[in-house]
């Protein structure tokens, strides 16, 4: 079943990379129609900088997500001996190599692991986690963030996350250039016909339903990954009550300080505590009621 | 002609199957092979680091002499055991597991004990150790279970009859250690 899960991630980071290339293609035509006039400009634009975000992030994605949430790597196992050898643990059953560790200074309880895939991996804790966490809760929670590394889901999380700063910073630019004058003239084009205005009109929905669009893919592609990645914690520390116990205390904890907005996905636990929208669709993670709820029936 | 052409092309797929089932037995039993030698040093991490707690505890604790004794017998007793069986250096591994237990219950009662820094790392070594060979026992059971299921399914086992590749045994977990999975001296 596992490595159905492997073939299946990967098979679907495709599809999501594909769909978001089209998504930023698509922006970038309407963004380049309505400011610039130019619909070719637009798409050039935006597989530039699209390009650029990805090969920044798939190149040095451990580097950018971790300063992005000011962690610090530890070197030695003597500089957090407990987090380290839990690590090693996890990485030992997972079968898969030690990640890189780091480190971040704030007392809410949270973690997350990042990287391309398993040989180029990382996973960061808070020192809150540190303190308030037993070592068999510290297990569960550096378990679920292995079975990240294993099963591929940080390639996909890397890979959105950059495709959702590059249509961020085309809107950005369009937005910039609307403001200070460099956009699109009227008065050329007076009379233009109905075709010109739906089209007008059009453009302006996908720009502003784009980065809406982004998000949504983004938060459900993480919401189901959590489930799956608590169900295979358990799978190996073989020890559902420590995840459960984790997961209490992570969620009646007070929200982090300096979490990076963009990474909030990538956190076991959303870090920024957001109120629940009823519809639920903007949340990166399911409720905690829920997971717990499905560990307690493992 | 067509003939002969159907008949090698056969013979060849035959002999790729074959070789393909063979290598993948020969990479399940060095899985195997690994998953042990990992319990293996683990094992060993253990015994070196026994003499340093025992000198530790023992400038501390004058009357528990017995407890420290029969962690030191129990491994010595571990380093004269045949490094092929497997089955009972796990028991003495338990027992001694269970031993070490003891000994970090006796530290409760010496304040002075639990506040020394040597004992702080010695403890959390060993727990690490502790885990490693509950972890690695895990690992090795999952790998030995992947031979095993080779060398008993169709087609594999044909294979498997003919290079005797033999089934490797599951390492038991203690009945103390199925109620809770693993060992954990904080808290």
């Amino acid at each position: 079943m596992l490595y159905q899960q492997i073939a299946q991630n990967k098979r679907r980071t495709i599809y999501v990379m594909v769909g978001f290339v089209l998504l930023v293609m698509v922006i970038g035509m309407a963004i380049g129609y309505v400011f610039f006039n130019s619909v070719i400009m637009g798409v050039v634009m935006a597989i530039i900088i699209g390009g650029i975000y990805m090969v920044m992030m798939i190149s040095q994605s451990t580097s950018v997500v971790m300063s992005m949430n000011h962690a610090q790597e530890i070197t030695d196992e003597s500089q957090a001996p407990e987090l380290w050898h839990i690590v090693e643990d996890m990485a030992l059953v997972a079968q898969v190599p030690m990640p890189r560790v780091f480190i971040i200074r704030d007392p809410s309880p949270n973690a997350f692991a990042t990287g391309n895939d398993p040989e180029h991996a990382a996973v960061a804790a808070t020192t809150g986690i540190l303190e308030r966490l037993n070592r068999e809760e510290l297990e569960g929670v550096m378990g679920h963030e292995m079975t990240h590394v294993r099963n591929y889901d940080i390639r996909l999380q890397t890979i959105s996350l950059a495709l959702a700063a590059a249509i961020s910073v085309l809107v950005n630019i369009g937005m910039h250039s609307f403001w200070w004058g460099g956009g699109r003239r009227d008065r050329d084009n007076e009379g233009g016909g109905y075709l010109q205005i739906i089209m007008m009109i059009l453009s302006v929905l996908v720009i502003i339903l784009g980065p809406v669009a982004a998000t949504i893919a983004q938060m459900a592609l993480s919401r189901n990954r959590e489930y799956l990645a608590d169900a295979g914690s358990v799978e190996l520390t073989r020890n559902p009550q420590g995840m459960i116990s984790a997961l209490q205390k992570i969620s009646t904890a007070q929200p982090m300080k300096a979490a990076d907005a963009s990474s909030v996905a990538l956190y076991i636990s959303d870090p920024l505590k957001n109120k629940h929208s009823f519809s639920h669709l903007f949340d990166t993670h399911p409720p905690m009621e829920k997971r717990i709820e499905r560990l307690e029936q493992m | 002609m067509l003939t002969t052409i159907i008949v090698i092309v056969v013979i060849v797929l035959i002999i790729a199957i074959y070789a393909g089932i063979y290598n993948g037995l020969v990479t399940a039993r060095t899985h195997t092979q690994e998953s042990w030698s990992q319990i293996d040093v683990q094992l060993k991490r253990r015994n070196d680091l026994i003499p340093n707690l025992v000198s530790t505890v023992k400038g501390y604790t004058k009357y528990e002499a017995g407890t420290l004794e029969k962690v030191v017998a129990l491994r010595n007793q571990m380093t004269q055991i045949p490094a092929g069986d497997h089955q009972q250096m796990m028991e003495v591994s338990d027992q001694l597991t269970s031993s070490l237990k003891s000994i970090f219950a006796l530290s409760e009662n010496y304040p002075d004990l639990k506040a020394s820094q040597e004992y702080t790392k010695l403890m959390e070594e060993l727990t690490n150790t502790e885990n490693k060979i509950a972890y690695s026992r895990q690992l090795f059971n999952s790998t030995a279970a992947n031979l095993n299921i080779k060398i008993q399914s169709f087609p594999s086992n044909i294979v498997a009859k003919v290079h005797h590749f033999v089934q490797v045994d599951y390492l038991e977990v203690p009945e103390t250690e199925k109620a809770a999975p693993k060992v954990s001296f904080d808290d």
